[in-house]
């Protein structure tokens, strides 16, 4: 599978001789360790590949990959990796960013990104808090939820990332528990390959500051009954017994028992993750029980940092002007003798 | 100057300067390029500048809706679009309302007299018809009737009426053509090519510029015709330029010299959009000029692009610098090459968008948090903005660092010959990219000259490393929180930028040498000026200019030439931003301020003026 012209890496090689400085027992050295496996299978070379971020916890994630990156500022990695993608659209170009990074202060770069479909790949970390800054509730903490700065319990309602993103014209969403590495790399090979702006959001716990926010979905004991995870072209089934599976009723999503009130496999929806229609996406994105893991929307499409490479090469394939000395004489002239 | 002279013959102008005023829908930015065009070709100098109204498409016939052309045009060198108004051609009333201030007492006005309706005449402010009123005594007034003898020129040709109406500035510059013995040709072939496929479009042009041309002619309404002769300019090929279209070229001719792609993250801000309009114009050169969704995207998406290595820029005027900051800040910590372009306007916060000013200085020199020292230059007339386009790009990839360059909607605008350039006689532009290193790389190791470190970019094999917004440790560039690293990383910083110091010119000084008063000014002030003390110096005044296009660091003979007089003014569009940093660094003289906020150009009596009294003054 691999190119003989390609080196063979191992996750050895895209690790930098830097401390990591997560508290123990967060989910980001699980993304880490999961990027690292992933990128030697992605049969490209070390050197293409730029991780980008804002700031917050998440956002130190370049400086732990032996690979390009920025440490760039808060909320505007989305427009460093649109730069870099613009400028060599040959680079596979990574941001590491959380929910304070991306959905507050950086939202409007976040869903231009998405807008445009430029080819990179965004790891969403979001642990609905702020952490880096300790602990203040986030666009994505949940009504009520006491923190730092809301001490009566927040009264801002959050943002759902998938909702977002579909909503902004998102191609390409998925979404995988922060603890689930084998998944995570699943989908970051997926993603890569996909030529548009992947969007993955990761259920990230945060030990230290809101420790436990996804226990409901990723508890040993509740897990598989918690979690749907879905395959393009496969059935919408989960659980324990591997006999729930997803229906449509009316304009809703609903769970149902394989073998209960007569519904079959048959009758089970299988997931189209191509549709470029995202009704059914966007429904799966927004489901809370189960919780919809895997690539949920990836609908091939143009991106704008391709077309734009694609347009420079064709109007300088045919502009008349090699030089800007023949712009400059071209036109209204005149000669002072 | 013109004359009060009326004989019928042809009478001789050193300069002249004339403007067009209309409605925004009367096309007088057109008249007036036409005008200014046909002159350089006829050999002239000039200078022109557009005076537009901020709302698009203000109610007709009121004041708000008034949109002008001034051009000044010269058998000598000219180096203003001129103060006072020769010859005002005004559409309507309230044209003549909003511009008759500008026009000394014996010029000419012409008139359109069929825009004097009872409604214009009120929609403009105006009591009763100004025409018959003794406000008018002091000029040559030529009342036309401009519309409707265009219409009767074009009648038969089949044209709409609002189409034909369209045509009623052509019969304006027409009658002007006459009065200063322009030809025709000129605009006559502009518009064949123009509207190739618009025959009827061009026919009522043509048909209104030549009715224009004989009316004026044919009637004894207006003095003799006069002659502005040929400028003593350098032999050359010209072409006339404004400032910002001029700063793009200058970016694409450094892309060119220094075999770099070009690179815009731009978001649209008066005065500062036509230079992402003309960047965008020429992906054939490679330009991607990405319009990006805020100023901040912007100018973070250029330093993405600089990492990616690429020259890499971003345009913007005073808000948009002021959203900016924090990036510049990345950059100067990242050490990466980018110009960054403030075409300034009227402030604070939204000020006056479509006038000029010079009061971002201090935050170009300062606007950041922390010690984030970036270089500042300036531009000061439309067509230097190439060359200080091209320098900046030149010092940014150089010295590795972000430079601030400063235009003005003055000289943005305003247009000017320019003596048209080659990549070939830029000067070399050497990039700082590495593509190997033996052992380790060590991406804030530094040029023992310049201190600015090397440039790797993604992509090339063993060079991976990382750069951000926390402090680097020195050479290594791994983060570091150590004390006497920050100390020593911040005077780096600033030291590298000081340095720039032995990269440019010495200041010059013209008109005196030394002597009474030495004239100190920065960006595009410089015509008002020169033009001032080149006037008073060759009226025997001991009057020198010093004017700066190098601002941080400021040239290294700066001292040495304030020594040089006895006394220092300091002028500039604002409060007097500049008078502080000299203050700051040459605290031993003591500076004259002379500063004007109005959202307008020094006039050249004003300094002069101004001028006499600090020589007056013992
Ligand atoms: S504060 Fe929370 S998110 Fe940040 S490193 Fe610690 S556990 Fe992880």
């Amino acid at each position: 599978m691999t190119d003989t012209n390609k080196p063979v890496y191992t996750f050895k090689d895209f690790a930098s001789d830097q401390e990591v400085r997560w508290c123990p027992g967060c989910d980001d050295y699980v993304v880490l360790r999961s990027i690292q496996k992933a990128l030697p299978l992605m049969n490209r070379k070390k050197e293409d590949f730029v991780f980008v971020s804002g700031i917050g916890c998440s956002s130190r994630f370049p400086y732990y990959m032996d690979t390009y990156g920025i440490h760039g500022i808060h909320g505007r990695a989305a427009a460093l990796a649109t730069g870099i993608k613009l400028a060599n659209h040959d680079l596979s170009v990574w941001i590491a960013t959380g929910d304070g990074d991306s959905l507050a202060i950086g939202g409007n770069h976040f869903i231009h990104l998405i807008r445009r479909n430029i080819d990179v790949n965004l790891i969403l970390f979001n642990n609905e808090i702020y952490g880096l800054t300790k602990g203040q509730f986030s666009p994505t903490s949940l009504i009520g939820q006491k923190t730092k700065s809301s001490p009566f319990g927040n009264i801002q309602p959050p943002f759902h990332p998938g909702e977002l993103a579909i909503g902004s014209g998102s191609k390409f969403f998925a979404r995988v528990a922060g603890g689930d590495t084998k998944l995570q790399q699943r989908i970051f090979v997926e993603a890569e390959k996909f030529e548009g702006a992947a969007i993955i959001e990761v259920m990230q716990n945060c030990v230290i500051f809101n420790d436990g926010a996804y226990d409901k979905y990723t508890d040993k004991a509740v897990k598989s009954d918690a979690q749907l995870r879905v395959e393009h072209g496969k059935p919408m089934i989960f659980g324990k017994e591997n006999n729930k599976g997803l229906v449509l009723e009316g304009l809703k999503l609903k769970v149902v028992t394989i073998g209960e009130n007569g519904v079959t496999e048959g009758d089970i929806l299988v997931h189209n993750a191509i549709d470029p229609d995202p009704t059914l996406h966007l429904m799966l994105a927004r489901l809370e029980m189960p919780i919809v893991v895997g690539v949920i929307r990836a609908v091939p499409g143009k991106t704008v940092d391709e077309l734009c490479n694609l347009r420079l090469a064709e109007t300088r394939a045919k502009s008349p002007f090699k030089s800007v000395n023949d712009l400059f004489a071209s036109g209204e002239t005149y000669e002072v003798k | 100057m013109t004359t009060e002279n009326t004989h019928l013959e042809k009478r001789s102008l050193k300069n002249v300067v004339i403007r067009f005023v209309g409605d925004s829908g009367d096309g007088m930015q057109l008249t007036g390029t036409q005008f200014s065009a046909t002159s350089a070709l006829l050999g002239n100098d000039i200078a022109t500048f557009p005076n537009y109204p901020s709302e698009i498409r203000a109610p007709q016939g009121t004041v708000y809706g008034v949109s002008g052309f001034q051009v000044h045009i010269g058998e000598s060198a000219v180096h203003t679009p001129g103060d006072d108004v020769d010859v005002l051609v005004a559409m309507n009333p309230a044209a003549l309302k909003t511009n008759l201030s500008s026009v000394p007492p014996g010029k000419t006005i012409i008139v359109d007299t069929d825009s004097f309706t009872k409604k214009n005449i009120a929609k403009a402010g105006y009591e009763e018809n100004p025409l018959l009123t003794s406000q008018m005594d002091p000029y040559v007034v030529i009342e036309a009737p401009i519309t409707s003898l265009t219409l009767e020129s074009i009648k038969d040709i089949g044209l709409d009426k609002s189409s034909a109406d369209r045509s009623k500035n052509m019969f304006a510059l027409g009658m002007v053509y006459w009065m200063f013995s322009r030809p025709l040709e000129h605009t006559i072939d502009f518009f064949k090519k123009k509207f190739k496929n618009k025959p009827l479009v061009i026919e009522a042009n043509i048909r209104a510029l030549k009715a224009g041309y004989n009316y004026a002619q044919t009637l004894e309404l207006m003095p003799s015709p006069f002659v502005v002769l040929p400028a003593k300019m350098e032999p050359g090929t010209y072409r006339i330029i404004n400032g910002n279209t001029a700063t793009a070229w200058g970016f694409m001719a450094a892309a060119e010299k220094s075999g770099l792609e070009l690179y815009l993250g731009s978001y649209p801000i008066t005065p500062a959009s036509d230079i992402l309009h003309e960047l965008a114009k020429h992906l054939h050169f490679g330009v991607k000029a990405f319009q990006a969704e805020d100023e901040i995207a912007g100018v973070v998406s250029t330093i993405g692009a600089s990492f990616a290595g690429e020259l890499a820029i971003t345009t913007t005027s005073g808000p948009g610098l002021a959203l900016k900051g924090e990036a510049i800040g990345l950059a100067i910590m990242m050490e990466m090459p980018m110009v960054i372009v403030n075409v300034q306007r009227g402030g604070p916060s939204t000020g006056l968008p479509t006038k000029t000013e010079q009061s971002d200085l201090l935050q170009a020199m300062y606007g950041r948090n922390g010690e984030s020292p970036a270089i500042v230059i300036a531009a000061s007339t439309p067509e230097n903005c190439f060359d200080y386009a091209f320098i900046a790009s030149k010092l940014a990839v150089e010295h590795m660092t972000p430079v601030i360059l400063l235009t003005d909607g003055y000289i943005a605008n305003g247009s000017a010959p320019w003596k048209i350039k080659t990549v070939e006689e830029m000067p070399e532009i050497k990039n700082r990219k590495v593509t190997g290193v033996e052992g380790t790389y060590e991406p804030y190791e530094r040029d023992p000259e310049t201190l600015a470190r090397t440039w790797a970019v993604p992509g090339t094999p063993g060079l991976e490393h990382r750069v951000g917004g926390l402090e680097k440790q020195d050479i290594t560039g791994n983060v570091s929180m150590d004390p006497e690293n920050h100390q020593h990383m911040t005077k780096i910083r600033q030291e590298k930028v000081d340095r720039v110091a032995n990269y440019i010119p010495e200041l010059e000084v013209e008109g005196a040498q030394e002597g009474d008063l030495l004239v100190v000014g920065w960006g595009g002030t410089y015509g008002s000026l020169f033009t001032a003390v080149n006037s008073m110096y060759e009226n025997g005044e001991k009057i020198g200019l010093a004017h700066f296009n190098y601002i941080n660091p400021l040239p290294k003979n700066t001292k040495e030439i304030f020594k040089r007089f006895k006394k220092i003014v300091v002028c500039e569009l604002n409060m007097g931003q500049f008078h502080m940093v000299l203050t700051s660094h040459f605290p031993e003289f003591e500076y004259y301020k002379h500063n004007k906020i109005q959202g307008l150009p020094f006039s050249v009596v004003e300094l002069m003026n101004k001028f006499q009294q600090i020589l007056d003054n013992k």
